[in-house]
């Protein structure tokens, strides 16, 4: 196992975990306002510190990571289902009318960025966790189509592939039994890129107020909140901020590391 | 004195030994063979002596080429060297040259580094050279770029640049090998007159041992990183000190002994078969035009007969065996297997696909690196009706394996414990484990080092002699097809322009393309007659 | 070539059509009528009918759809339901602070991670390569508009070199606009700058491994006149895809380093437009900077062609 894969692999566990026991356990309560108490340095009783409200930022943070991860998660597995049998039907229709489809539908996805999507369905449903998600999700889609079916194409020349379909499979069986499972590497470590991108995404929506909405906490929402303070009380900014930035550092170290151990071009030649 | 001379030359990679002890000369004007398996070392060999070894490489030895030790010279003396002294033509034409650049930018680019000439007079030294080999400017301007030449053309431009300067010596890493037969003529043709032109020394790096006799001066046989021989190539083909030596001469001219066939009954009816793709718009409000890959193809196979389908690439045998397959429907024609249809409305029929099964070339890439060798070799029993279960099922998986000479124990190992020549023999054991009665070998041998070739011929002709197979036996390699097959096919372009008995076919070929096609291929010397030869005088 | 461009403009203009069909789609699902909504529950019906007709929301979906495309096609944008002033005015203030940041920007990230990816690419696997692409990591995964907030902290509030926030205009001079550019410019550069390292990196140790490059070095070229004579041209390819989805990045980037630094770009209207439910100016500025990704694709695919002649054989 390399460096950068237990370094990204701990990184996150670490991250996962606090957000996990978030759900039974926070040193301090963050719904709890204490106005007398706001705006507390960091190393007191509290160990981040307190919010303009008086809130425990470590508290915060752990609730915050839950809101981020979870947001990031779901978006995933929106782009996942639906991108991965998009991306095995372009393959297996290679160079067909289907295959064209999918792809051009690919692109104009791609042509709106996502936050200009995120807008358009705020603009529209106004804004909540669930349409950040949901713009996301939308935005993963091609994403894992183009991965998949990059992935695909070169094994669907492979003679592997000539031998089942002389064994009388069909291409759909063929998709399922062959193609699939020899695309699961790239899926995985593209899928921790997205990952980290989520949790990104998240913050930056919920920053401009297209995302999560008071009062649930979540790292961008804190972020937005910290903004006008950063003056006198900085530590309400940076906190978070480093909290994103472990996650998201995290999650990208897992991805490269996995890529190199499952890479098997790398792997025969270990062994 | 020796051009080159080449002492004790030792080379690690990391810790392992790639090349040990390597010692060889060569004359001007002469060329040397280096010749071996794959993973002898003959191409690090070469590689050392241009000094592009990869990173981590620590190479031991002399190497003096006209009286200077390579292996003493800075790096900044070996960059003027490269180009200028030596020159180095590789294996992959296709790859080999820069996609981004013109052809003509990369022939002046060799001259103006190391000459500091003009542009133009760069261009007017890049023309002669150009015309030199085969590409006159007028036909072929330097303004090109290599996507637009063929593979024997831009092959051709690697040897412009490599020889624009006149180099002393010459390093060619198996120049021929992905080229068609008829251009690999073309192109030994252009290095031997390009010897004796110029009076350069070439190290020709081949496994082709038909082409290593027919080219070379001298000849040094490579295994596991040393010389084993080494010699002038009359002596060392009369004598054969090494028996690898002897083992390898053997196997290239390998020959296996071919059960009779029985009485004339067709299995396979092919009638006038047509394909063709169509190709990529050249105008924008033009008909596309179509390459017609098999163009009004016939013939019929016998019941335990063994056919041969021979041409060069491109000619339309890969599509023609995707045909019979039924991967492929044909747009016109039939196919017809025992009276029953290999497609019907465009989609394969089950009754006859069961009947028919393929050995592809490559044996690395026809399995699934996930499943292990029971999975992967009982994969044709998807199209059984009524595919065998449990004890019946661990039965024919032992059987199949036996056949081919593996062991039952193997169903459980993964195919990447498996070597190449293992590996066809698990393609083999895939193909026979449902009984078809007709088996297609595309190219089944035809990346597989000589000696495991003939081992593997060799378990053919024991299958057709225990299961009395029927098979299609298609390749480039004539001298491959001539051994394992009762009739042959020649192809040219989509069509069958010859057909007949092999021996017939080979000793008197009728049609024009099939004599240039058998005049092209290299030839192994008839090592009894030079053996018998020497005792008689 | 030119049919490699006739193409790629074919692709152009049914991509634009697609997506202009989408956002008026979205748009026309919004429930509400922006009439009512800007004249209140107490409208009366004959005002209402009368401003309908104004706005030109008495005809067909299909007839305003065609109005929409023809008026943004001649830079007719509408009539702002909230400002009733032209979009296209208030779209052209705007533009001029959004575009500069974004271009400012995409030139620091070039200028940064062209040097940082040829020099991590020269001595992979040393301790230079590993301490870019540690940095680049790191890169990475800082939010912008954090780094955003950091730069004010740093440079604003504690060192007082530029100032926190704002835009004095072009018309103040170029410096002073520049110089109110420049936080904003470094905050959406350096994560991109990041990417486009490693990118660079991974580009130029791909080509690399080409049999083409060992061929250069048979020739008698060094490591290093081979890395520029036929390395860097061939890394390019993939490099230029990443620029072009840099800069659809980087333009949507704006909206929301805008923010930080209170810069009165698109970013600000759109949102101002959203909270007031000027569905038309967000139609508008949206349809807008699709049609900017959209060129600029079609920009990188042209640039594609000069730098790859296969491509220009092969369409």
């Amino acid at each position: 196992m390399s460096k950068t894969l237990i370094l990204g692999a701990g990184l996150s566990a670490l991250f996962i975990l606090l957000a996990l026991v978030s759900l039974v356990w926070t040193p301090f309560d963050h719904t709890t306002l204490d106005i007398p108490g706001k705006l507390q340095t960091p190393g007191g009783t509290h160990l981040l510190g307190t919010d303009h409200l008086g809130r425990d930022i470590f508290s915060m943070i752990m609730v915050g990571a839950r809101t981020s991860i979870a947001v990031a998660l779901v978006a995933l597995g929106i782009g996942l289902c639906f991108g991965i049998p998009l991306g095995l039907v372009a393959a297996m229709h290679r160079g067909g009318w289907l295959d064209e489809l999918i792809m051009r539908g690919n692109d104009i996805v791609f042509a709106f960025p996502l936050l200009v999507m995120a807008i358009l369905i705020t603009a529209v449903f106004g804004p909540s966790a669930t349409n950040a998600i949901i713009a996301f999700g939308i935005f993963n889609i091609p994403v894992f189509a183009r991965v998949t079916r990059g992935g695909a194409l070169p094994l669907w020349e492979r003679e592997f592939i000539l031998a089942a379909r002389v064994a009388g499979k069909t291409r759909a069986h063929i998709s399922v039994e062959h193609i699939l499972p020899n695309v699961l590497n790239l899926l995985i470590v593209q899928g921790t890129i997205q990952f980290a991108l989520g949790i990104q995404v998240e913050a930056a929506l919920s920053f401009v107020g297209l995302g999560v909405q008071p009062p649930t906490p979540s790292l961008g929402r804190m972020l937005a909140d910290a903004q006008t303070m950063v003056g006198f009380a900085p530590h309400l900014a940076i906190f978070p901020g480093l909290a994103i930035i472990g996650i998201v550092l995290g999650l990208n170290l897992l991805g490269d590391g996995l890529r190199d151990a499952l890479d098997p071009r790398l792997q025969r030649r270990r062994g | 004195m020796k051009l080159l001379e080449v002492e004790n030359l030792s080379l690690k990679i990391r810790d392992a030994d790639i090349l040990r002890d390597v010692t060889l000369s060569l004359d001007q004007s002469d060329i040397l063979a280096i010749t071996g398996e794959s993973g002898s070392g003959k191409s690090m060999t070469a590689l050392a002596i241009m000094r592009l070894l990869p990173h981590g490489a620590q190479a031991t030895g002399r190497i003096h080429l006209a009286g200077t030790d390579l292996a003493r010279l800075s790096e900044t003396d070996m960059c003027d060297l490269r180009g200028n002294d030596i020159g180095m033509i590789f294996q992959e034409p296709m790859t080999a040259l820069n996609p981004v650049h013109t052809i003509g930018r990369q022939v002046t680019e060799t001259i103006r580094i190391h000459t500091g000439a003009s542009p133009a007079e760069a261009e007017t030294r890049a023309r002669e050279v150009m015309t030199r080999v085969g590409l006159p400017p007028d036909r072929f301007p330097l303004s090109r770029h290599p996507h637009a030449l063929s593979g024997g053309q831009r092959q051709r431009v690697v040897i412009a640049m490599a020889i624009a300067l006149r180099p002393k010596l010459l390093i060619a890493d198996e120049p021929t090998t992905a080229l068609d037969v008829t251009t690999q003529a073309q192109i030994l043709d252009l290095l031997r007159d390009l010897v004796a032109d110029f009076g350069m020394g070439l190290i020709m790096i081949t496994h082709d041992l038909a082409v290593v006799a027919d080219m070379a001066s001298h000849i040094a046989v490579m295994r596991g990183g040393e010389i084993v021989e080494t010699g002038r190539t009359a002596a060392l083909l009369r004598d054969m000190r090494h028996p690898y030596t002897r083992m390898l001469f053997e196997a290239s001219s390998h020959e296996v002994a071919l059960p009779v066939p029985p009485a004339p009954q067709p299995l396979l009816t092919v009638s006038d078969v047509h394909r063709s793709y169509r190709l990529p718009r050249r105008k924008l409000f033009e008909r596309p035009e179509t390459f017609k890959a098999v163009d009004g193809v016939s013939f019929t196979l016998m019941r335990g007969e063994r056919l041969g389908l021979v041409g060069e690439s491109g000619c339309g045998k890969s599509t023609l065996t995707r045909t019979i397959l039924g991967l492929d429907p044909p747009q016109a024609g039939t196919i017809l297997l025992d009276g029953a249809p290999v497609t019907m409305q465009g989609r394969p029929n089950p009754d006859v696909r069961r009947r028919i099964q393929v050995v592809f070339q490559d044996p690395f890439g026809s399995f699934n690196p996930r499943h292990r060798v029971a999975r992967l070799i009982t994969e044709p029993f998807h199209l059984l009706a009524d595919p065998p279960q449990g004890a019946a099922r661990q039965d024919a998986i032992a059987q199949a394996l036996t056949a081919v000479g593996l062991q039952p124990d193997d169903a459980t190992r993964h195919i990447h414990e498996f070597s190449g020549g293992q590996r066809q023999r698990i393609a083999i054991a895939r193909a026979l484990i449902i009984r078809p009665e007709l088996i297609l070998f595309d190219e089944a041998v035809s990346a597989l080092d000589v000696s495991v070739r003939a081992q593997i011929l060799d378990l053919i002709a024991a299958l057709c002699r225990v299961y009395g197979l029927t098979y299609l036996f298609v390749s480039h390699d004539l001298s491959v097809v001539r051994s394992v097959t009762d009739r042959v096919m020649v192809m040219q372009s989509g069509r069958i322009v010859e057909e007949g008995r092999t021996e017939a076919v080979f000793s008197d070929p009728q049609h024009p393309y099939t004599r240039q096609l058998i005049a092209a291929a290299p030839k192994l010397p008839d090592i009894e007659a030079l053996q018998r030869d020497v005792t008689h005088a | 070539m030119l049919r490699y461009m006739l193409k790629r403009l074919v692709s152009l203009v049914l991509s634009l059509a697609v997506a202009s069909l989408i956002i008026f789609a979205v748009i026309e699902i919004a429930p509400g009528d922006p009439a009512s909504f800007m004249l209140g529950i107490n409208a009366q019906p004959e005002t209402l009918a009368a401003l309908r007709a104004e706005l030109g929301l008495d005809v067909s979906k299909a007839q305003r759809y065609v109005a929409w495309v023809g008026g943004m096609l001649t830079g007719d944008f509408g009539t702002s339901y909230t400002y009733r002033t032209p979009v296209a005015g208030m779209v052209a203030d705007r533009i001029g602070v959004s575009i500069p940041l974004a271009l400012y920007a995409l030139v620091l990230s070039v200028v940064i991670a062209f040097p940082a990816g040829l020099y991590a690419a020269a001595r992979r696997g040393r301790a230079g390569d590993l301490g870019v692409m540690g940095a680049t990591q790191l890169g990475v995964a800082v939010p912008n508009f954090w780094f955003a907030m950091m730069l004010v902290l740093t440079f604003a509030i504690n060192l007082r070199w530029f100032s926190a926030g704002g835009f004095p205009g072009w018309d103040d001079g170029v410096f002073a606009a520049l110089k109110s550019l420049t936080l904003p410019a470094i905050a959406l550069a350096l994560p991109q700058a990041a990417i486009l390292t490693r990118v660079m990196r991974s580009a130029l140790l791909d080509v690399l491994g080409e049999d083409f490059m060992r061929t250069a070095r048979a020739k008698g070229l060094s490591e290093r006149q081979t890395l520029w004579r036929h390395g860097l041209r061939n890394a390019l390819i993939p490099v230029l895809t990443i620029i072009g989805l840099q800069f659809s990045f980087l333009f949507a980037g704006t909206i929301i380093i805008e923010q930080v630094f209170y810069l009165p770009g698109l970013g600000r209207l759109i949102f101002q437009s959203i909270s007031a439910r000027d569905l038309i100016v967000v139609e508008s500025v949206v349809m807008l900077v699709v049609f900017g990704v959209i060129v600029i694709n079609f920009l990188v695919d042209l640039a594609y062609a000069v730098v790859d002649p296969r491509l220009r054989a092969r369409a």
